[in-house]
């Protein structure tokens, strides 16, 4: 039977637009809310690393959209390729940090009381504590009382139990700030002493410092950029937007103002594994940049050596090898043999051994002009079934494996991009029995296309370096602010917040000293501590054992 | 450049400590399954005694592995898979003789060494890698510091996950009627003599958790140091960066959740279980399914 009253009849106190507001604001900040939030942030965070995302690989997105058809448009429509910037993913990560933020300056200031305040008066029965301790002394209740104090003043008598504290010490001659009677008389002597304070501060220490990595994250996206700039050696790139091949800067960039600074690449020296077997093979082992830099257009060149783990810096900027490639150089004339172009071109690595895409494109050719597309091969081998490949990193068996084009470059002047031919105004050329063309040149080569169209030349080989620059003006802001939380966390999980009560009773000549403790959260050392305190006690009035 | 003799010696050397710990751990089982029908404290635990000794000798073994591998390459061992679950083997071993020095962590020791053995032996068949150099973005200073503390803090989080296990079902236990069947009355009889009561155990899983987690905490800022030099930027969400943060966050919500009232400590526990989770997704998964940066399973 339902014994509740009916609610009907009930008059529900009703909560005011103000009153929702603290309600609202009560639940967001309750521990409850908190707890919840940053599971659902570990939730929250893993799509991230199944899927795909933008801003790691753009290409493995489209991969996936292409091979993804029904599901794939969905799951980017839900964020899944950009889940660290989706709606969704921001949301919990700033509903915890005004959960935080909710969190900790309420705590604050009651700490900031506590800190200043006096330890609480010693309760009246010590044994119902949840450590208690008692024993017998020589000496009178006073002078009793005193050598506690003293002992809980001079920590080391404390031993290896008492670490960092200092305890706040309070006794019956000190009375209540509002006057209140002394005690001494209705109440007899005790003594109440508090430490571990620190552990609070460590505790908002770390919230707060969270609050500061948050903050400067987002420093960085907003004034932080980076590019990135493929460099064949013997090239050099000035620190300008136009000389990136991508660029990427936070909103609030002044994109005029980069530092001017120039580097070029002289030498890559690179080193792959050649001894060891299995998966180990051709895996990389060296990189190394040898570099010549300017900070400025006025300043002396500096020879500098830039390799993975070592950036280059200038200022607050930093350029990073990242990558490395081949660029084959290639010559193409036309049937006069006149040069109509001859340069370096940078090829992308597709697989660990570099097989390598990209196109060389002729614009100066006529009446059409020529496109060449395909593989650079730094160990070419003849694959059954993926064709020309490459069984090695290093350059073992230098090929160039092409297929031509010929046409309109670039149709309508799209931008597109460089390693690629957009073959839509476009048509293949074939070969005498009607193949397509496919052009198979080692270094020093030089093959004649079809129907005067003239020649291509492949010269030799080199290098190039993937350089990544990012300046990022929230990063050292970031390491204080992880560094300060990681400090407040140990002093938070390290440090015990104890309340040790001392009452004496006289019995006879004789004193009985009772200890109480009382401790916030886990605390196994307590009892040990009370035991300490009686020892030391014992030990300094002089009673024998 | 590898010395291939001297990283068959340190095979050689897991392989022996393998065999030290398989005893060690049958000498532990027969200890606590001998714990029932005799009064605890005051029975001679031989058996116990030979499981720490052959526990110290196959630290040993495990330690000179090590070492051995790390000359082979001439670098700390802490560039792939094998070496990883190597050196984390080797931490939860020290850290478990470490705490016997100081207190009685006997009944411990099966759900130590199993746990460690079971790892051993997917190091040396599934995820072994031939002694080789380093990749560029590896070498680097710290490739000690971050690789070395996370390594043992996963080994902290192992040792509190199996006590973590141990709370549960000690609670579980307790928390059965009084008037079950035989068998169950036993069993409960034989747990809760070898085992301390799941109140201490509990705080001691506690205890292990709240020295790993600013351990981890550490491990997360230093890998982003390392990320700032190598690769320009110190947070990127690499799936490795993700899984190390959700971890951490999984730990934090644990942490939280003992402090606040209305969380049963069981409840948090199961926080701590689904942390530990992570931590093998992290390791198995992460390192050899999903690409990222941190590719160096060596597999």
């Amino acid at each position: 039977m339902d014994t509740r009253p009916d609610e009907s009849d009930v008059t529900q106190p009703t909560l005011g637009p103000l009153g929702m507001m603290r309600w609202a604001w009560r639940q967001l900040t309750s521990m409850r809310t908190a707890l919840f939030l940053l599971l659902l942030l570990a939730i929250g965070a893993v799509p991230g690393s199944i899927w795909p995302q933008r801003n790691i690989d753009a290409g493995r997105v489209a991969d996936y959209l292409a091979s993804h058809r029904s599901t794939g448009p969905w799951l980017d429509r839900l964020g899944f390729f950009d889940v660290y910037s989706s709606s969704w993913f921001a949301a919990i990560y700033l509903l915890l940090f005004v959960s935080l933020v909710g969190c900790v300056v309420p705590r604050s200031k009651i700490h900031w009381r506590a800190m200043r305040a006096q330890p609480p008066r010693a309760p009246s029965r010590l044994e119902r504590l949840p450590e208690h301790g008692e024993i017998e002394v020589d000496g009178a209740p006073e002078d009793v009382l005193r050598v506690a104090q003293a002992v809980l003043e001079s920590k080391r008598v404390l031993g290896r139990h008492s670490g960092l504290r200092r305890w706040r010490i309070r006794s019956t001659d000190q009375p209540e700030p509002d006057g209140d009677s002394d005690g001494k008389s209705s109440d007899g002597l005790w003594l109440s002493a508090e430490c571990g304070y620190l552990r609070e501060t460590g505790n908002l220490v770390f919230h707060a410092a969270l609050i500061v990595v948050i903050v400067a994250v987002a420093v960085g996206h907003l004034f932080g950029w980076r590019g990135d700039r493929i460099l064949v050696t013997g090239k050099s790139f000035s620190n300008t937007i136009s000389a990136y091949d991508t660029f990427d800067p936070g909103p609030w960039v002044d994109t005029e103002g980069l530092s001017p600074f120039t580097v070029a690449v002289d030498r890559l020296d690179v080193t792959f594994e050649e001894r060891a077997g299995g998966a180990q093979r051709g895996a990389p082992r060296d990189f190394t940049a040898y570099t010549r830099t300017q900070i400025s257009p006025q300043a002396p060149q500096v020879n500098q050596i830039l390799k993975v783990n070592g950036p280059l810096k200038f200022g607050g900027t930093s350029v990073f090898l990242l990558g490395n490639g081949y660029a084959p150089v290639i010559t193409v004339r036309d049937a006069k043999g006149q040069v109509l172009m001859s340069e370096a071109t940078p090829f992308l690595p597709q697989d660990a051994n570099y097989k390598s895409v990209g196109a060389i494109k002729v614009s100066a050719a006529s009446p059409k002009q020529l496109g060449f597309f395909g593989f650079f091969l730094p160990s070419e081998y003849l694959d059954k079934n993926a064709g020309p490949s490459s069984f090695f990193p290093d350059l073992k068996n230098p090929a160039l494996a092409l297929g031509v084009y010929e046409g309109e470059l670039y149709p309508q002047g799209r931008p597109q991009s460089v390693y690629t031919l957009s073959t839509e105004k476009m048509t293949q050329l074939k070969n005498a029995k009607g193949e397509p063309l496919r052009l198979l040149l080692k270094p020093g080569q030089t093959a004649q296309l079809p129907d005067g169209r003239g020649s291509i030349t492949f010269d030799s080989v080199q290098r190039w370096a993937g350089l990544s620059i990012r300046y990022d003006p929230g990063k050292l802001l970031a390491l204080s602010g992880a560094v300060a939380a990681l400090l407040g966390l140990i002093a938070s999980l390290m440090i015990r917040r104890r309340r040790v009560f001392v009452r004496v009773r006289p019995v006879g000549r004789r004193t009985v000293v009772s200890i109480g403790g009382l401790a916030k959260g886990e605390d196994p050392g307590l009892g040990a501590t009370i035991e300490d305190l009686l020892r030391a006690i014992t030990e300094r009035t002089g009673t024998k054992v | 450049m590898t010395n291939e003799t001297l990283s068959q010696y340190a095979n050689l050397g897991v392989y022996s400590a393998m065999s030290v710990f398989t005893i060690a751990m049958i000498a532990f089982a027969i200890d606590l399954a001998g714990t029932a029908p005799k009064v605890s404290s005051a029975r001679p635990r031989k058996a116990a005694g030979v499981a720490m000794m052959l526990t110290r000798l196959g630290g040993l073994l495990l330690i000179a592995a090590v070492a051995m591998r790390g000359l082979s390459v001439h670098r700390p061992p802490l560039g792939n898979m094998f070496e990883f679950a190597l050196v984390g083997c080797m931490f939860v071993i020290v850290v478990f003789v470490a705490i016997s020095l100081r207190r009685d962590v006997r009944w411990l020791g099966l759900f130590v060494i199993g746990p460690v053995l079971l790892t051993l032996g997917l190091a040396i068949t599934v995820f072994y890698t031939d002694a080789s150099e380093l990749l560029p973005s590896l070498k680097s200073v710290w490739l000690v510091i971050h690789v070395t503390v996370a390594t043992f803090s996963v080994a902290l989080f192992t040792i509190a996950f199996s006590v973590t296990i141990l709370h549960l079902v000690q609670t579980w236990l307790e928390s059965q009627d009084r008037q079950d069947s035989v068998g169950m009355s036993r069993l409960r009889t034989t747990v809760n003599t070898a085992l301390p009561p799941a109140r201490s155990l509990d705080r001691t899983a506690y205890g292990i958790h709240a020295v790993a987690f600013p351990l981890w905490t550490f491990t997360l800022i230093a890998g982003a140091i390392w990320a700032e030099q190598a690769w320009g930027h110190y947070w990127n969400w690499d799936p490795k960066e993700v899984w190390t943060f959700v971890i951490w966050v999984v730990y934090a919500a644990y942490l939280h959740a003992r402090a606040t009232t209305g969380w049963t400590p069981r409840a948090a526990n199961y926080l701590a279980l689904a942390g530990y989770g992570c931590i093998l997704v992290n390791y198995m998964v992460v390192n050899v399914y999903f690409v990222g940066q941190h590719s160096y399973s060596g597999m």
